[in-house]
């Protein structure tokens, strides 16, 4: 942890820190395999859909496309689904999508989160009592019933909307997370020097709190973009999602419509619910070496 | 009661009607920011239906004077307030006349059985198992367990829901694929009904329980270990007390009540989950119903499950809560460590 990193830092002392940086980044995934595993993983699947729409043509994922109903064969890798559509094309398109809408809501959850969350813990008093009771009431309504609410009337269109309404809704556990440790950094000495020295509040939480909380930073990270995805797939599932682009979710919802599970197409099912295991399992797996790093606690427990 | 002041008491009541009172203004207010709005959908829906209606506009003016559109907004807000304190949630739109309530009734029994069985057997069997786990003598095969779990516990539940349908129901037809109950057999308390009941229950509680005991057996665990240090542990050893004795009196009733801290924050995302699940296997809960009002942009009996849901977690939560202290001396919430 880079801690007092002190106001008034020259040119050369930024590219040390910079290069030191980046050699930290390197030494940890070095050091953490299952995070590096997990990357991998999700990094292979980008791929999939990056490469694969370079070779297949999106009209191939249109419906009636194709001939209806085929199992896999060498023309049709992962056959096609009840409606025509080219399963493989479906999939390339799908899961960059499925991607963009997880990242995009886990970063709108996390900066929300994290202003309220620093603001909260920073000044305290009548705002942070204000912000907490407000993060409690919305942690216990189970977020997926407003989602479905907010969908049923907006009836969303594209993949970025969908993404803003799922982050707006997730900020408030990066919110808990921040203010609990930002309770505890504006305590701590260097904090209290950096104070004595002149610097104005501003410059405390960005250049003092701020650096300290990388880690919770990230672990909040990846638990909002699985959260983000486990929502947004759950709305799709639902018929709630992107009408007009085919998803992982809304994928599904297709299957569940025309029952594939009992006409037996397993192609057509299949390959999502593989795909939705591959991020989860991609996703868990950083998070459980993120939260190593987060709380320290957690690894001599798990040691038994 | 023990453990408890009135001033906890009445906060943590009053956070409930909080939750209730922010998850119902959500459902008064979202219809009225959303673009568009749903007595246009109903009169669309319904000229898509039979080909054009006859006084449209007349039945505009109708629907907006009987769902009081003209009020000003706070007394629409006080209405709608007043009839949801009362469980009335209006008329489906898709079924009329029938009322949201008499729709919504019956699902909610199938839900929480579902739920809440699912998850009595959940904690049961993560308590066992993570304490198996934390016990040295365990014999290896228990140990296998866990792994095997937490590849199921990083998955929603409807992709395992789906899996066992296929492997259980649709492949080897050992279990029926979708519904609660076998039509043929009259609704009553017999021996068939209930076999029946229970078959169809089975692969969507097996979908909850077998991707979340995974996650509750390692928190189990860790608590576990962590009571290794104590205090009252040594003694029990120096007493010679005999090893499993220590394990199960000493070490897990001590580990438990956190547990239950664990299932108030995960009991959201259970419900959620069962949502779907209950979409996988046709179960005619409230997940169900939602889905069903979904297809059919039902939305009063979208709005009156959604705001079920709510409470029902809240409720749930609150009652835990309360219980907490009850279970666990060491917790007070008297004077000032409330909170």
């Amino acid at each position: 942890m880079n801690s007092a990193t002190l106001p008034g830092t020259t040119l050369t002392n930024l590219k040390a820190t910079i290069g030191g940086t980046f050699r930290r980044i390197i030494a940890f995934f070095q050091e953490n395999h299952m995070f590096t595993f997990g990357v991998l993983l999700l990094l292979a699947l980008f791929l999939f859909g990056a490469i694969g729409s370079l070779w297949i043509s999106p009209k191939k994922a249109d419906m009636g496309a194709n001939p209806l109903n085929l199992s896999p064969s060498a023309e049709y890798p992962l056959g096609t689904d009840g409606l025509g559509r080219d399963m493989l094309a479906v999939m390339v398109i799908g899961i960059p999508n499925t991607f963009k809408i997880g990242f995009l809501a886990g970063a709108v959850g996390v900066l929300i989160g994290t202003l309220i969350g620093l603001f909260a813990g920073y000044y305290r008093g009548f705002a942070d009592t204000l912000f907490s009771s407000f993060a409690d009431v919305m942690l216990v309504i189970p977020t997926l019933a407003i989602l479905i609410t907010i969908s049923a009337y907006v009836r969303v269109v594209t993949v970025e909307i969908m993404a803003v309404i799922v982050g707006l809704l997730s900020w408030p556990l990066p919110a808990r997370v921040i203010r609990s440790q930002t309770l505890s950094l504006r305590e701590r000495l260097f904090v209290e020097v950096s104070r004595l020295s002149g610097a104005n509040d501003f410059e405390i939480i960005v250049l003092q709190i701020l650096p300290n909380l990388t880690a919770y930073l990230a672990a909040s990270f990846v638990g909002a973009v699985s959260a983000g995805i486990l929502a947004s797939v759950g709305l799709e599932v639902l018929g709630l999602g992107p009408q007009t682009v085919p998803t992982i979710g809304r994928t599904l919802f297709y299957a569940f419509k025309y029952s594939a599970l009992f006409r037996g197409m397993w192609w057509w099912w299949g390959p999502p619910v593989f795909t939705l295991a591959t991020i989860f399992t991609g996703l868990f797996q950083m998070s459980i070496s993120l939260d190593k790093y987060a709380n320290p606690r957690l690894k001599s427990a798990g040691r038994g | 009661m023990r453990g408890l002041d009135l001033r906890y008491f009445v906060r943590r009541i009053g956070m409930f009607f909080l939750v209730i009172f922010a998850a119902a203004s959500f459902n008064f207010l979202i219809p009225r920011l959303a673009p568009g709005n749903p007595i246009g959908a109903i009169n669309s829906r319904m000229s898509q239906a039979s080909a054009g209606i006859e006084n449209g506009q007349a039945m505009f003016e109708a629907y907006r004077k009987r769902f009081g559109l003209d009020d000003p907004i706070y007394i629409q807000y006080a209405k709608y307030m007043w009839n949801t304190l009362r469980f009335d949630f209006g008329e489906s739109l898709s079924a009329y006349p029938a009322e949201v309530w008499e729709i919504v009734r019956p699902a909610i029994g199938w839900s929480i059985s579902l739920i809440g069985v699912s998850v009595l057997i959940t904690f049961a069997m993560g308590i066992t198992v993570g304490a198996m786990l934390a016990w040295k003598g365990t014999p290896k095969l228990v140990r296998a367990f866990l792994p095997i779990t937490m590849i199921g516990g990083v998955l929603p539940y409807y992709l395992l829901a789906m899996l066992l349908l296929y492997l259980f129901a649709f492949t080897t037809k050992l279990l029926p694929m979708s519904g609660a109950y076998d039509s043929g057999i009259p609704r009553e308390l017999s021996g068939p009904y209930i076999i029946s009941v229970l078959r169809h229950a089975i692969l969507p509680a097996l979908s909850i329980i077998l991707t979340s005991v995974g996650t509750w057996a390692l928190t189990m665990r860790g608590l576990i270990v962590n009571t290794i240090g104590e205090d009252y542990m040594l003694l029990a050893e120096a007493k010679g007390l005999p090893k499993r004795r220590i394990l199960w009196w000493y070490s897990v009733r001590n580990a438990i009540p956190p547990q239950l801290t664990h299932l108030a924050i995960a009991l959201g995302y259970v419900v959620s989950g069962a949502i779907l699940v209950e979409i996988v296997f046709s179960y005619p809960g409230l997940g169900y119903q939602l889905y069903m009002a979904i297809v059919n942009s039902d939305y009063t009996v979208i709005q009156g499950i959604t705001l079920i849901l709510a409470v029902s977690v809240g409720l749930s939560v609150l009652i835990i809560d309360l219980i907490y202290p009850r279970l666990d001396p060491r917790v007070t919430y008297v004077a000032e460590s409330s909170g």
